[in-house]
């Protein structure tokens, strides 16, 4: 039942991806940019499961703390929620810090700009990397709790350099006043938030791969390790 | 309960004493740092005042990650670790009584790289000077805070020297962040550094009480 409903949803969501492509495409041009504009379409849905994605892992690192004396074996599944939700939101983060320049460069003539958005991106994306590079290096039950420590710092700083770059000075401000969607024509808007959607659902497909991949791993482990105890 | 972590800190601060590891090869790494620079960027002038606080922050990053990579490697030899691991006593006053030693070291470093730095950077400061003393406290407890909980987070790990900077900075970079903007804002006058130094303020206070209380979990982690 579990594997039908699955790959229900898998196809569900490989459907949306199609219909919000085929939206994306065929959206009218926006008046100042041209076709430029269209790349919206794929930089704040990733930004929006990136940023959804590393709630998720700090939410799993929180959980494989408080879980960990009291229940191993929930902990665990909360452990691999924090490193598929780092995992896949990093790859998503990727995407948007790729999209941002190229859009950048169109529409303001320079690839970067230090304010706050781009900056917190960009530091979550370091702080992500830095993650997994503990996940790779430590080893040992300590690698769990360090790396879920780590992911709890992680989290603390993303609110304090979104902060930083609204200060005015030396930084540029917000590129972005409000609320883009805000402004947006009810014939854009449609496609947008459709293509939100479709890729929410996508991510979280493989996200629920990665986590369900990353039970089995723990269990192979543990497997082996009950093996070599007894040889 | 004060007790234990005075002597942590005597402890620290006699080790140091005895040796001079840390400052030293801070001192000579900072001074690297600041000389490669200068030769870099050729400083003068108003130039000179707007890039000198980052180099004098980066500078003392670099430097630092020197001493902390050594500060819980010394305690592993002879197992020391494992004893105070054993030992019925808080493992926050341990973590308090390192950063405040460490602390104590960049700071020494900072006071003697000082003049040498005015020297080479041709530095005229023409904002309120004095806010350095609440800037570089405060920004080095931040680093030092940081850096010792991720030192012993990764002691355990493989090639902890490599793996100190490359979590330590990311984390560190919004207190860098606001480290370089109220020094630029003290050398060159051109803006109030106020709002920047509560936000260090603010970092600290925050990274202090989480490393206060997850450092219990990170030193028996076993």
């Amino acid at each position: 039942m579990k594997k039908i409903l699955f790959g229900l949803f898998a196809a569900i969501s490989i459907g949306l991806l199609v219909w919000a492509f085929e939206l994306a495409v065929n959206a009218p041009a926006e008046m100042m940019q041209g076709d430029a504009y269209r790349i919206i379409f794929y930089h704040v849905p990733s930004a929006t499961v990136a940023f959804t994605f590393f709630a998720i892992s700090m939410a799993g690192s929180i959980g494989f703390l408080i879980l960990r004396e009291k229940n191993p074996v929930k902990a665990l599944a909360w452990d691999g929620w924090a490193v598929s939700g780092a995992e896949v939101g990093i790859i998503f983060c990727t995407v948007v810090l790729i999209t941002g320049p190229l859009w950048g460069y169109r529409a303001w003539g320079i690839w970067w700009a230090w304010d706050a958005r781009l900056t917190t991106t960009l530091l979550l994306w370091l702080i992500y990397v830095s993650y997994l590079l503990t996940r790779r290096f430590a080893a040992g039950p300590q690698m769990r709790i360090s790396s879920a420590v780590l992911g709890i710092f992680g989290g603390i700083a993303v609110p304090i350099v979104y902060i930083a770059n609204r200060i005015p000075g030396q930084h540029p401000g917000p590129v972005f006043g409000g609320d883009r969607a805000s402004g947006m024509a009810p014939e854009i808007l449609r496609p947008f938030l459709w293509n939100i959607l479709a890729w929410m659902c996508w991510g979280i497909l493989v996200l629920i791969l990665r986590h369900q991949y990353e039970l089995k791993q723990q269990a192979a482990a543990a497997i082996e390790a009950e093996q070599s105890l007894n040889a | 309960m004060i007790d234990t972590l005075l002597t942590h800190l005597a402890k620290d601060l006699r080790i140091e004493w005895r040796s001079k590891e840390a400052i030293n090869s801070m001192l000579f790494f900072s001074l690297l740092v600041v000389v490669l620079f200068s030769i870099a960027f050729d400083p003068r002038g108003a130039f000179s005042r707007e890039i000198s606080g980052g180099v004098l922050c980066v500078a003392t990053m670099f430097a630092s990650v020197s001493a902390l990579n050594q500060a819980w490697a010394r305690e592993i030899r002879h197992q020391v670790l494992d004893a105070q691991r054993m030992a019925p006593t808080a493992g926050s006053q341990m973590y308090l009584a390192k950063v405040l030693a460490n602390f104590f070291f960049v700071s020494v470093v900072q006071i003697l790289l000082a003049p040498v730095f005015l020297v080479f950077y041709n530095l005229h400061i023409l904002g309120d000077g004095w806010l350095l003393l609440l800037v570089l406290p405060l920004g080095t407890w931040a680093l030092v805070g940081n850096g010792i909980f991720f030192a012993a987070l990764s002691i355990n790990s493989r090639n902890r020297e490599l793996l100190l900077p490359l979590i330590l900075f990311p984390i560190f970079t919004p207190a860098l962040m606001a480290m370089v903007n109220a020094t630029t804002g003290i050398f060159t006058g051109e803006f109030d550094p106020t709002i920047w130094i509560k936000l260090l303020a603010a970092y600290d206070i925050i990274y202090t009480t989480v490393s206060l209380l997850l450092f219990e979990t990170i030193l028996r982690a076993e």
